[in-house]
């Protein structure tokens, strides 16, 4: 599907989406609340069947943290963005490990590193730093004087 | 019982420490322990400039050096939306080619020292030496090669390029086959790989494995074939998928694969064009704002590269999608219910980086 | 040409005449005692050196040729090394068994080579039930084995020493039916009387296939026996344990590794005399002149060229073929060893009462 029919198609879907211009994909930006249930059904969906998360990301924004979610459909070969904005003294968002399995490494590291919390993962711990680690090291307002050297 | 695979490790894995759950000789779970190597360089990089943080990314995943800048370059490209001569494509794609030679020849020689035959690994390393001696002529390293920057490669050929790829060529065709009889042929390898590590299509798609991982379980995913870049729709090669799902099917993809290199190159080796080997770009680069996202094929599978620009001279976030990273979460589902050997055989033909892994 | 035979009966000779009957038998012994530990260390090194230049000629890389000219006294230093080094023993365990299991192992290995003959006429013991002896003494490098596993205090060392126990006590038994179809087709047990029926010919040559195929199945047990690739599990297990002798340093692994190359080299040499007629020359038919030449050789040299080719057919197999795993190793020896070699007695037997091999 092209972009314009991907969007056609994703309206039906639920009302009053807001899509970002100006990207090379479609790009969608949602709020953290009934994230879950869009995502089971653009996964399910015939004629979409996203069944690929290739990236999962997570951005800061200074004022607030943002998911970011590139699915892609090994059937029809089209993509698409999702953003979720975030608050930043409390990132909370469903997770979607049991939808595609590949988010349950992803989702660790968006914890370990951003502090994001997900609810329902099966095994939130950290991944890259050590357990008793204090602090997310990819936030743009952590500090470590010890490690980290400004250039 | 619980053991651990420690971080350090008899063979060239890198430092990955496997937390295994045992019942006797049954393995029932396997968790990775990551961040061993973990040198934030996502983070580094919102510091560095754009031409610099290639040479920051050629250390992520060093068997296909090549590739993770290209894959840079080619995402800086996308923003700045310029044009690359057609003679630095030919040479971005020869040395991508050469790069997945070697790192599918090192992944080999490691395979089968893992599984106890240590003589194929000296073979390995033989012809790799010689792919690093045409490295080190044209781009001054032998592994970590900063030489694909945006805009173009950094320096043009060196004059013995040609001839020395020709005669690589020449004697690599030989020793596959001789390859295959050792290794690919021997009856007891197969015993130690055919139904091991089994992964069915649809969970390598739900957990993101891609490459030969994916390909030997009857997924397309060659990311050359799909969504080419450079010239690669202008040439002749097949993108290689096994049904079997086992580790001898991942092991057949990428000794195939191997050979559809060599096809490449052979296609390329005799039809560089003349020209400039650099577009002309300013001196300092900026993206305009906006978030731009890249694919590339590594000798792993698909490496992504997301940039998110603010419009200024360094990049707000960068975003390394690594290959290993989804083959590592799929080792727990492939490698429950079978052996410890198993475990070893499943990891080999995975082609674990751990770098790649880390970041 | 000086031979073995000769040395032997002029040293017993002279030592009768000097110094009268029960004192010229305890020099004897105390001769051959120092003599067999000789060996030992000479073959140790020797076998040692020759494996790491057959590793590295099939690596494509040269071996060691740094330490003497080519390299030969680089085993003679690594022993040294050996020697100096801290013998560790580990906090929990049992100290007895712990230093005791590798002299169990050397002094098994040690035992074996009374009945082997070296030349002709050269032998330390020339039992009636030699080839019953043999067999019968490397069960008990076995419970050497498990001794140093248990008494390491180890989980891994006792999983190791559990899975070389299982792999040894089965591929005895593949072993000892091949040993079996010889001794039916020589109608006896002792040691000299094997060599002597091959006088005529080879039994490799003389027995047709099902020595063939007796000797194919030996070969792959004596290899299995002493822990060799491909079924080296038990010590190359690189991923989890090292092996029973996981806990031992010094000397103490020192002796160990050596035993491992003297049982290589024990097998061999059984597989020798068995099979390939011991320490008689090579005959063909009536060819009387090639015949001459042959005699000519000394025998104890045929006897060491013989064994130090099967030996180099064992470090063969060890840089060519993966590992293979505990459950597919012992498949191997149940599944089709074991039925095999029971078959091929059957035909060598029927092959015996025809007379097919006069």
């Amino acid at each position: 599907m092209t972009k314009d029919e991907l969007k056609i198609k994703l309206e039906t879907l639920r009302e009053g989406l807001s899509f970002e211009e100006g990207g090379e994909w479609t790009t969608l930006n949602l709020e953290p609340e009934g994230f879950k249930n869009f995502a089971a059904q653009i996964k399910n969906d015939s004629d979409l069947q996203f069944d690929y998360l290739f990236c999962q990301t997570a951005v800061d924004w200074k004022t607030h943290l943002s998911m970011v979610y590139h699915l892609s459909s090994t059937v029809f070969r089209h993509e698409l963005v999702i953003k979720i904005k975030l608050e930043k003294s409390s990132p909370v968002v469903d997770t979607v490990c049991d939808l595609w399995r590949t988010a349950e490494f992803h989702e660790r590291e968006a914890y370990d590193l951003m502090g994001i919390e997900f609810l329902g993962h099966p095994d939130l711990r950290r991944l890259f730093m050590t357990p008793d680690h204090e602090g997310f090291p990819l936030r743009k307002d952590y500090e470590d004087p010890i490690n980290m050297i400004k250039l | 019982m619980i053991i651990n695979v420690g971080p350090q490790h008899p063979s060239t894995h890198g430092v990955l420490h496997l937390v295994i759950t045992l019942n006797g000789e049954t393995v029932k779970k396997v968790e990775p322990h990551l961040g061993y190597i973990h040198r934030s360089i996502e983070k580094m990089c919102e510091s560095l400039s754009y031409r610099q943080f290639i040479y920051v990314t050629s250390r992520m995943d060093y068997l296909s050096s090549h590739i993770n800048n290209h894959g840079c370059a080619l995402c800086v490209e996308k923003g700045l939306q310029i044009e690359i001569p057609s003679r630095s494509q030919v040479i971005r794609v020869l040395m991508d080619e050469l790069t997945r030679l070697a790192s599918h020849l090192l992944w080999w020689g490691a395979l089968a020292m893992d599984l106890g035959a240590f003589t194929p690994f000296f073979y390995a390393f033989r012809e790799r030496e010689m792919i690093n001696e045409l490295m080190e002529d044209t781009c001054g390293a032998r592994l970590t090669m900063n030489y694909i920057v945006p805009g173009g490669v950094m320096m043009d050929l060196h004059p013995d390029f040609q001839r020395k790829v020709k005669e690589f060529l020449k004697l690599f065709q030989s020793k596959i086959h001789e390859y295959d009889e050792l290794v690919t042929n021997n009856i007891i390898f197969q015993n130690r790989t055919k139904g091991v590590g089994f992964i069915s299509r649809e969970d390598a798609i739900s957990f993101g494995c891609t490459g030969p991982t994916g390909r030997g379980s009857g997924l397309s995913c060659d990311i050359r074939k799909l969504y080419p870049y450079e010239i690669y729709d202008q040439l002749q090669f097949d993108e290689i998928i096994e049904q079997g799902g086992d580790s001898f099917a991942r092991y057949k993809v990428r000794v195939r694969e191997m050979v559809q290199s060599m096809r490449i190159i052979e296609q390329l080796i005799d039809n560089i064009p003349e020209g400039d080997f650099q577009a002309k770009t300013k001196a300092v680069l900026k993206l305009p704002k906006g978030d731009f996202y890249t694919r590339v094929e590594t000798a792993r599978g698909e490496l992504g590269v997301y940039i998110v620009s603010e419009g200024g001279s360094t990049p707000y976030r960068i975003k390394f999608r690594s290959p290993g990273f989804s083959n590592l979460s799929a080792l727990d589902h492939m490698s429950r219910g079978g052996k410890i050997g198993d475990l070893m055989a499943t990891m080999g033909t995975l082609d674990l980086v751990i770098p790649d892994i880390d970041r | 040409m000086i031979s073995l035979e000769g040395l032997k009966t002029s040293t017993q000779i002279w030592l009768q005449n000097n110094l009268g009957e029960p004192w010229a038998f305890m020099a004897q012994s105390v001769l051959v005692g120092i003599a067999a530990i000789t060996l030992f260390a000479v073959l140790g090194l020797a076998l040692v050196y020759m494996e790491r230049k057959v590793a590295a000629l099939m690596q494509i890389r040269l071996g060691p040729n740094r330490v003497g000219p080519m390299g030969i006294l680089q085993t003679s230093a690594d022993t040294l090394k050996l020697v100096m080094k801290e013998g560790l023993t580990p906090d929990g365990a049992d100290k007895f068994l712990f230093n005791l299991a590798p002299f169990l192992v050397m002094i098994a290995a040690m035992l074996i080579l009374a009945p082997i003959a070296f030349a002709k006429n050269f032998q330390i013991w020339d039992l009636s039930i030699g080839v019953l002896y043999v067999a019968a003494i490397s069960s008990v490098t076995v419970i050497g084995i498990l001794m140093a596993g248990w008494s390491s205090n180890n989980k891994y060392s006792l999983l190791g020493a559990m899975r070389s126990a299982a792999q040894i006590v089965s591929y005895e038994l593949s072993a000892g039916l091949s040993i079996l179809a010889i001794v039916i087709l020589t109608g006896s047990l002792r040691i000299s009387d094997i060599i002597n029926s091959q006088a005529d010919g080879w039994w490799i040559i003389k027995g047709h296939i099902p020595v063939l195929i007796a000797f194919i199945v030996f070969l792959i047990a004596v290899t299995a026996e002493t822990n060799r690739a491909p079924f080296d599990l038990a010590e190359a297990e690189s991923e989890l344990t090292a092996g029973f002798h996981t806990e031992y340093s010094g000397m103490k692994f020192a002796l160990f590794f050596l035993a491992e190359y003297i049982n290589i080299f024990i097998g061999c040499a059984i597989g020798a005399t068995l099979f390939f007629g011991g320490w008689m020359p090579f005959h063909i038919g009536n060819w009387e002149a090639f015949n001459h030449v042959m005699d000519y050789i000394p025998s104890s040299i045929w006897f060491f060229g013989k064994t130090l080719f099967l030996i180099f057919v064992i470090m063969w197999f060890r840089w060519t073929f993966p590992r293979l795993r505990i459950d597919q190793l012992l498949n191997l020896e149940w599944k089709y060893l074991l039925p095999i070699s029971m078959i091929n007695l059957l035909i060598v037997t029927f092959m015996a009462i025809m007379g097919w091999h006069l």
